[in-house]
C-alpha cells in the first residue's frame, strides 16, 4: 500500500516554502528563477497527488500544461535577462530601481 | 501515523525523494554559486519525479527528465555561463534590514498554514471531480494512454493554445536576446 497523500502534500508545502523563501531573500534574478522553479514543481507534486487521491487524471493533464507554461517562461525571463545584463552589467534585481516611483 | 502500517518500499522511496527534494532546494536557495544551484535545481527535479513514478504519473516523471532537467536546467547554464555571472553574489550581505526574519515569518506562516488546511479540513481531499467521466485512473504505466486520450479530447483545444504559447516564446525569446545594433555593424 501507498503511503497517505498527506505525507505527499506536506512535502509539497515545505518545498514551496523553501522556494517562497529564497525568491524573497536572494537578489540574483536567475536564483529567484530558480527558486521559482521549485514553487511550481510544489505544486505540480500537490497535483500528481491529488490526481491519485481522487482517481482522475485531470490532474496529471494540468502537471503537462503547467510544464510547458514554465518552460515558455523560462525562456522568455532568461532572454530578458539576457538583455537587461547586456545593457546594466547585472543580475541583481536591487540595482534595477529606474522605475521607481 | 504508524510507518509500518504501510508497505517498506513505498516509504523507503518517499523519504528517498523527500531527502532529494529537500536537499536540493535548500543547495538552491543557500549556495553562492549559480551553477552550483542550478545542479542543486536538478537534484530537486530529479526527487519530484521520483515522488512522481511513486504515485503513478510515468508520462509526467519522464517529461519532468527530459524537459525540466535536461532542456530547462541546461537553458540556466547557459544563460549563467553566457553571462559570466558565477561567484559574484554574496549570500551573506543584506541590504534590507529585516528582510530575512520577515520572509521568514510570511512563509512560515504560508507553510503552516497549508498544513493545517490539510489537517483539519475535509473538503481538499473529498470527492471525486465532476471532470471524472471515464475509467478511474489506472496504476502503474496505465493511465500513458488516459493522459493522452483527456490530453487529445478534452483538453485539446488547451492543447493547441500551448503550441501557439511556445511559438511565441520562442519568437519573444529570439527578439529579446538578439544585438539591436547587428543591422547597423552588416551596413557599416
Amino acid at each position: 500500500m501507498n503511503v497517505p497523500a498527506a505525507w505527499y502534500l506536506v512535502l509539497a508545502a515545505v518545498l514551496f516554502g523553501v522556494g517562497a523563501y529564497g525568491l524573497l531573500t536572494r537578489r540574483s534574478a536567475l536564483i529567484m528563477f530558480m527558486c521559482l522553479e521549485l514553487m511550481l514543481n510544489a505544486v505540480n507534486l500537490t497535483f500528481v497527488t491529488f490526481s491519485r487521491t481522487l482517481s482522475d487524471i485531470a490532474g496529471q493533464v494540468t502537471v503537462f500544461f503547467v510544464m510547458v507554461v514554465a518552460a515558455a517562461e523560462v525562456t522568455v525571463g532568461l532572454g530578458i535577462v539576457v538583455a537587461i545584463f547586456r545593457r546594466r552589467s547585472t543580475t541583481s534585481v536591487d540595482e534595477l530601481s529606474e522605475m521607481k516611483g | 501515523m504508524i510507518a509500518t502500517a504501510y508497505s517498506l518500499g513505498a516509504v523507503a522511496v518517499f523519504v528517498t525523494s523527500a531527502i532529494l527534494i529537500i536537499v536540493g532546494a535548500l543547495g538552491v536557495i543557500v549556495v553562492k554559486n549559480p551553477v552550483h544551484a542550478a545542479m542543486s535545481l536538478i537534484m530537486t527535479l530529479f526527487g519530484v519525479a521520483v515522488a512522481f513514478v511513486a504515485q503513478s504519473a510515468d508520462f509526467l516523471a519522464a517529461v519532468q527528465i527530459i524537459v525540466y532537467a535536461g532542456a530547462i536546467v541546461v537553458l540556466f547554464l547557459f544563460v549563467i555561463m553566457f553571462l559570466g555571472v558565477d561567484r559574484r553574489e554574496g549570500v551573506r550581505v543584506e541590504p534590507l534590514v529585516g528582510q530575512r526574519p520577515l520572509a521568514a515569518t510570511g512563509v512560515g506562516i504560508v507553510v503552516i498554514g497549508l498544513v493545517a488546511l490539510m489537517a483539519r479540513s475535509h473538503w481538499v481531499t473529498g470527492a471525486m471531480s465532476v471532470s471524472t467521466k471515464g475509467a478511474p485512473l489506472a496504476t502503474g504505466s496505465g493511465n500513458v494512454s488516459q493522459l493522452g486520450t483527456a490530453v487529445f479530447t478534452t483538453y485539446l483545444y488547451a492543447f493547441e493554445a500551448t503550441a501557439a504559447l511556445l511559438v511565441i516564446a520562442v519568437v519573444g525569446a529570439i527578439v529579446l536576446a538578439r544585438r539591436e545594433h547587428s543591422l547597423d555593424e552588416e551596413s557599416a
